[in-house]
């Protein structure tokens, strides 16, 4: 954890206006030469790292196939496209078409990447990911990038708030849920050479560094990164970087905050849950999701399951389409920023 | 090994064309045997579009396509895709025959436990390339196939089956732009234009045609036949270019659906049903004298 990384937003709040996010970088953007406007090294950011990353696990396995519908420089593909352009096939707006031709590969002996914006795979090709990859068991990874409500303004057409309580509904399906640029690369590693399909939910591409260095990431092994006794802090994606913020500021009010990236929504650790019932007494789970079918009410179903009677939050955005604003208002609207994860941590330990 | 099946057949004794056409029309009886065989044991089954299509899947596996019954992984194998998946409860009795897997494992087709559901498990069933049963994907699927034999450059054919109806599917419309962009001419879809949906006439609930030139529109190369005559289906498949070919492949199979028992031909009762009692000694008997002239029209 880098303690003075940037939380998520530019000083004034606005939409990410970068070239990035806007998919209007070129493909001769590269690692070594850009920093974000906030002054992080390229190597941190999330979007800057999915191409290459693939491109290289490519260069040592001829399996690997990378597709994308239309967004290949949203996603970076276009880094891979550059050094394996006979294994990168962009399919054009047809969403649907990406997931099964994926799957069609994947049938074939090749272990396949479909990135798009999350909102246009977990949900136009559900029926898709259920039906030809995950119930044929075949290793496609398809990469929902922008998840949650990281396009702001956009709007809810472009939102995948419901993509978590959807995939984890479907047998056979990996759901990881990634945090920054070095546990991208971490997810993608260990991807490669799991069996099965695997739905991977991205943000959107500039989320700050949380872990300094490439962790190895173990399938449903969440990665517990802070130590604590007083409440625990389950979360996942986009939400971990201000939950280790939030729990720096409740130490500093005298509160032992654990804090627990679940990047596996499925499997799910429950062992790790377990242990934050009983060495904690209060869980408060924080996701960048629909509070309701998403991480919250996995871990509530752990609880419930294994009869832990503790103090609980789920925290989350409410059950409705979020309103219009830029990303960092609508975090801090949804008290999904440090201050607002504070006072929901701090509500769920004095609430009777 | 078993070896090549079009090899095999050859091997075998069956070079000339009339000894040929007449272990294809033996086969197509069989399926359509097998298909009343296997519902009755379901207690329902898709009769008549698993009837329309019968000489198209007896040419293909008994003649066209590169198998290896008894390699079904072989990498060099070509690929079939059964996007109107309900028709494989007259897919099972070939790949059983073909040596796939135990025919008598078809005794238990669709009861509790069994690899073999009204629409197929790849995962299940041994000879099967993809699961299916979603109308609309299956194109989709084979796109990704004849992409996987680009990159790892074999010369393996895709042959995906789809119904008529399934075309009103939008996806089927995304891999058909897809094929011809990507230049597979190594994917051939056959359709199954047996002229029905579950509702009515195709041409009366949603009009599908002119089928050749949409997808003649959308760069493919179409061919069109009578999807029952053996000699048409033979001499179609055995005139595709090769494989290495830049557009994909469409063959519009002209069907009845039913066809072969004559209370099924064009009629909308028998999408799903159940053959009891007479009726179903009564069309076994139907089936076991053959294919009769056709009597209803469209």
């Amino acid at each position: 954890m880098s303690a003075d990384a940037p939380v998520r937003t530019s000083a004034d709040g606005s939409q990410e206006t970068s070239e990035v996010f806007r998919g209007t970088a070129d493909g001769a953007t590269k690692l070594t030469d850009s920093k974000s406007s906030a002054g992080t090294a390229a190597a941190a950011i999330p979007a800057f790292v999915f191409g290459e990353e693939l491109a290289d696990l490519a260069d040592h396995d001829p399996r690997i196939v990378v597709l994308t519908a239309d967004l290949a420089k949203a996603n970076r593909a276009v880094d891979f496209e550059a050094r394996h352009p006979d294994r990168f096939f962009n399919v054009g707006i047809a969403e649907k078409n990406m997931i099964t031709v994926a799957a069609g590969l994947a049938a074939s002996g090749h272990v396949t990447y479909a990135a798009t914006f999350a909102s246009f795979c977990a949900l136009l090709g559900a029926e898709q990911i259920r039906t030809d990859c995950a119930y044929p068991r075949v290793p496609v990874r398809v990469v929902g990038h922008h998840s949650g409500m990281s396009m702001g303004f956009y709007g809810t057409s472009h939102h995948s708030l419901e993509d978590i309580g959807m995939m984890r509904t479907i047998a056979d399906l990996t759901v990881v849920c990634v945090s920054d640029a070095n546990h991208l690369r971490g997810v993608l590693r260990a991807s490669v050479d799991h069996p099965g399909a695997m739905y991977i939910r991205l943000g959107r591409g500039r989320d700050p560094q949380v872990y300094d260095d490439v962790p190895n990431i173990v399938f449903g092994r969440a990665i517990r990164l802070r130590e604590g006794n007083d409440v625990a802090i389950i979360t996942t994606g986009s939400e971990v970087h201000p939950s280790l913020r939030a729990a720096d500021e409740l130490a500093a009010r005298g509160i032992s905050t654990r804090v627990v990236d679940m990047h596996t929504i499925k499997p799910i650790d429950v062992q790790e849950i377990l242990a934050a019932a009983d060495q904690c007494g209060a869980v408060v789970t924080v996701e960048e999701a629909n509070r309701t079918g998403g991480l919250g009410s996995a871990v509530a179903e752990v609880l419930a399951d294994h009869r832990r009677a503790i103090r609980f939050t789920r925290h989350g955005v409410p059950d409705e389409h979020v309103l219009i604003g830029p990303p960092a208002a609508l975090y801090s609207h949804y008290r999904l920023d440090v201050p607002g994860i504070v006072d929901v941590v701090t509500n769920t330990l004095q609430g009777d | 090994m078993t070896t090549v099946h079009a090899d095999h057949d050859r091997a075998a004794g069956m070079g000339s064309r009339d000894e040929l056409i007449a272990r294809l029309t033996d086969r197509a009886k069989f399926v359509r045997l097998e298909t009343v065989r296997l519902a009755r044991i379901a207690g329902a089954g898709h009769y008549s579009a698993t009837f329309s299509c019968a000489e198209i899947l007896v040419t293909l596996f008994y003649h066209q396509m590169r198998l290896r019954p008894s390699e079904p992984r072989w990498a060099d194998r070509d690929r079939f895709v059964m996007s109107k998946g309900h028709a494989a409860i007259g897919w099972y009795p070939i790949l059983g025959d073909l040596g796939y897997f135990d025919p008598t494992l078809l005794d238990d087709f669709t009861r509790l436990g069994s690899p073999f559901g009204d629409h197929p498990d790849f995962r299940k069933v041994p000879g099967a390339d993809f699961s299916s049963g979603s109308l609309g994907h299956g194109l989709s699927v084979s796109v990704g196939m004849g992409l996987a034999a680009r990159v790892q450059g074999r010369d393996f054919r895709t042959y995906c089956l789809l119904g008529d109806g399934e075309l009103c599917e939008g996806q089927v419309w995304e891999a058909a732009m897809s094929a011809s962009h990507h230049k597979l001419g190594n994917v051939v879809a056959i359709v199954d234009r047996n002229q029905l949906c579950i509702d009515g006439f195709t041409d009366d609930v949603m009009k599908v045609e002119p089928i050749d030139e949409r997808f003649a529109a959308f760069g493919w190369e179409t061919h069109r036949i009578d999807g029952h005559d053996l000699p048409s289906l033979l001499d179609t498949f055995a005139a595709l270019p090769p494989s290495s070919h830049s557009a994909p492949q469409l063959i519009v199979a002209d069907t009845i659906k039913g066809r072969g028992v004559k209370m099924m031909e064009l009629s909308l009762l028998w999408h799903v049903g159940n053959l009891a009692g007479a009726d179903y000694d009564a069309v076994i008997a139907e089936l076991e004298a053959g294919l009769q002239p056709l009597e209803v029209t469209r």
